[in-house]
């Protein structure tokens, strides 16, 4: 019997349909496509997917029991490893992890790895989670700073150590960027807070508006716990530094989605924050979080939505699948360009920007060709709204309060392999070691610091 | 939850909550503030501690009602509560001795002013207090204020008590007789102007609170970013203090009109209710 080439097609809302609405965009498989997909994967025995999964997941493993129809198992092997699937199933990169190394490429498509474990993900949550047995408790204490992908996944596995785990979380919803930055059409919020329940069955406790830095020091959070866990972020938004960007109607990517997806602004007035976007709007950038926000303007009433990218679509930092479905839904991609200020009207309100035409010179540091502008090539566009989604840089508000930590030139906490920084108790992972990345490498950073905590802990009398 | 536990009517849309919040009342500095949300459908909104007590593990906000959640907030009464208080946010002020300083409050803003002069008395220094509102029963904390001060001056625009006229008025009298080593403004943005416009002849280090519009609070979503010297600052983070010489007012004054219209909508459809 020969394999099917192509993955199967997972069905999603149609694009006309979802641009007026902010539940999520694919529907996922049913039982029936699941066992199908399921039964396209070779069961390699070297499993070169596992490679490509940062947290670990017995890949063909719990394919295999798709295959077979017991998704209860197929949910333990998943859960052995990963206590968000829900969350990863979704939002992972898979194409350049788990599916990135699937042998199946060879001939047509990977396995549907990604599509699969959410739908075990979602069969698990429908049926009612079921915690697993609680471990022989070991007396020991753990803070873990920040309750987004990196903080959840350590918390998770320390929790499934037998250790004590408490959660400090300065916002008032659990999940960070799960929660702040990625939008309900992408990550239904009820999803994270069904995963965040789960980790609170595991024992693990979450307090919210805590500033670790503010409220309480990581001094003595130290004092208090046998170790602590940082991962609070990359939340410091980057600017385009060019004139006009404090003008009415700029907002860094950050406080809009913030207001949109956290603070549920598309459903103004019925929540009271309100987001104001007119009729055109202009992303700067083109990464996922671009992406987020040039597909949330559509769905918040813009008539035109626009990217602007100062490289090619080659160079695009976004998943295909997410500039894909941007194109769908009808956002306009202007390549080439880059921003050069800002006008706004006598009353300091945006009503244009004007930028520059580029041509692609020779690569830069990031091995990308070098965007170099086209003298004389000025050109103005009328806007009400620009988002400027450019990137992130880590959060600095625990760097600037623990002076004995060593900070990198981006304003990264310094670690290890495992999360050990430059202190002994404490343990870093996710993007503020890193620098803005993903959710599934924060999930890692977070799951190898776990380990390194518990070895700590281990070691110390 | 947050209960309140103090309530008092300060003047007919001024209000002063006490709030239950020990880990905030534990920390909190002069001169910083808090972010709170009233419910789950609630807005976040920043608010400068006026007065707080480790002991009681209380922390105590004064805010004009203003919009949809500050009067919302003026009608929750003892043994309500708020769903999140978070903080104490931003740096603290510079409390140091300067030898004689100038505490200008003008209107709401002389609630967040009241710890930082009661710290700078407590440094040691020749503390002049200048307090200004439209009316007489706009003033707030009067006798606190003044029990702090070395001097003390009030400012009304319809003079019905004190001197008539602004505050800029008092505090130009104040700098042609006495040395000024610093000036301390929390009030309107006009005022924070006027004041920073005045003592910039005179050389005088002036500090400001910015009370920009903000989200997080924690330096995440820049919609409290403010322009000094030029260059882009956060209020939540880098702030709420700044030198007031450098601070590009207009700018400010512009940023807290952005969502006007959409605060109309909110109390047009709050009052329907």
């Amino acid at each position: 019997m020969s394999v099917r080439k192509t993955k199967h097609e997972m069905p999603e809302q149609p694009p006309q349909e979802r641009i007026k609405n902010f539940k999520e965009v694919p529907y996922g498989y049913s039982k029936e496509i699941a066992i199908e997909e399921a039964k396209r994967c070779l069961q390699c025995k070297n499993k070169p997917c596992m490679k490509g999964c940062p947290v670990e997941i017995d890949i063909p493993g719990f394919i295999n029991f798709i295959a077979q129809g017991d998704f209860e198992k197929a949910a333990e092997v998943i859960k052995a490893k990963n206590n968000l699937p829900a969350i990863s199933g979704r939002v992972c990169p898979y194409e350049s992890q788990c599916e990135g190394e699937c042998t199946l490429r060879k001939i047509g498509e990977p396995v549907g790895i990604g599509r699969l474990e959410r739908f075990i993900a979602d069969f698990e949550r429908e049926k009612g989670k079921k915690p697993p047995k609680k471990p022989i408790s070991t007396g020991k204490k753990i803070a873990v700073v920040g309750s987004g992908p990196a903080g959840l996944t350590c918390a998770g596995d320390l929790a499934r150590m037998g250790h004590s785990v408490t959660v400090f979380e300065a916002l008032h919803d659990p999940g960070g960027v799960l929660m702040y930055g990625i939008p309900e059409f992408r990550l239904p919020k009820a999803i994270v807070k069904s995963e965040v329940e789960y980790i609170k069955s595991l024992g693990v406790e979450i307090n919210y508006d805590v500033v670790v830095g503010k409220s309480i020091t990581v001094q003595e959070l130290m004092d208090e716990f046998d170790a602590v866990f940082i991962g609070t972020g990359a939340g410091l938004p980057n600017w385009l530094n060019i004139p006009g960007e404090n003008l009415d109607g700029v907002y860094s990517a950050n406080e809009f989605l913030t207001r949109v997806n956290m603070m549920k602004a598309y459903r103004f007035p019925e929540y009271d924050t309100p987001v104001k976007i007119g009729k055109i709007v202009v992303t700067f950038g083109a990464g996922n979080v671009a992406m987020d926000c040039a597909r949330t303007s559509l769905r918040l009433g813009a008539e035109k939505s626009y990217i602007l990218y100062r490289r090619t679509e080659a160079e695009m930092p976004a998943r295909a699948e997410e500039i894909e479905h941007a194109r769908q839904e009808g956002v306009v991609f202007k390549l080439l360009t880059a921003p050069i200020r800002f006008i706004g009207d006598e009353k300091g309100i945006l009503k244009e920007v004007e930028y520059l035409k580029m041509e692609l010179g020779e690569p830069d540091d990031s091995g990308r060709r070098r965007p170099v502008p086209i003298p004389g090539s000025e050109e103005k566009l009328a806007i009400d709204t620009a988002l400027v989604a450019i990137g992130q840089s880590p959060n600095p508000l625990i760097p600037q309060t623990m002076k004995d930590l060593k900070i990198g030139k981006h304003g990264n906490i310094i670690t290890d392999e495992d999360g050990q920084t430059s202190v002994q108790k404490i343990f870093a992972g996710g993007d503020i070691a890193t620098g803005a990345a993903t959710v599934i490498l924060a999930m890692g950073a977070g799951k190898r610091a776990a380990r390194a905590i518990d070895a700590f802990l281990k070691k110390k009398p | 939850m947050y209960p309140i536990v103090d309530k008092k009517v300060l003047s007919e849309n001024v209000k002063l909550l006490k709030i239950k919040a020990p880990l905030v009342a534990k920390k909190a500095l002069p001169g910083q503030f808090i972010i709170l949300r009233i419910d789950e459908k609630g807005e976040r909104i920043p608010l400068t501690i006026a007065d707080s007590d480790p002991k009681e593990g209380t922390v105590t906000i004064i805010f004009l009602e203003v919009g949809k959640t500050t009067k919302q907030l003026g009608i929750l009464d003892v043994g309500d509560s708020l769903e999140n208080f978070a903080g104490p946010l931003g740096l603290p002020s510079e409390v140091k001795k300067y030898g004689t300083v100038v505490c200008v409050g003008g209107g709401v803003g002389i609630a967040p002013l009241y710890p930082i002069v009661k710290a700078l008395k407590k440094e040691g220094n020749f503390v002049i207090s200048i307090l200004g509102a439209k009316t007489k029963d706009l003033l707030l904390l009067e006798s606190e204020i003044h029990a702090s001060s070395d001097e003390f001056y009030i400012a009304t625009d319809d003079g019905s008590k004190g001197h008539k006229g602004f505050v800029s008025d008092v505090l130009q009298q104040i700098i042609d007789k006495h040395q000024v080593d610093m000036v301390m403004a929390i009030g309107p943005i006009i005022m924070m102007k006027v004041v920073s416009n005045l003592t910039k002849k005179y050389h005088i280090k002036t500090l400001v609170s910015l009370n920009p519009i903000m989200v997080d609070g924690t330096g995440m979503c820049g919609g409290c970013r403010v322009s000094i010297d030029g260059k882009t600052k956060f209020a939540c983070v880098d702030g709420p203090e700044f030198d007031g010489h450098k601070v590009d007012y207009d700018n400010l004054m512009l940023r807290n009109r952005r969502f006007v219209h959409a605060e109309g909508e909110a109390c047009k459809m709050a009052g329907d209710q």
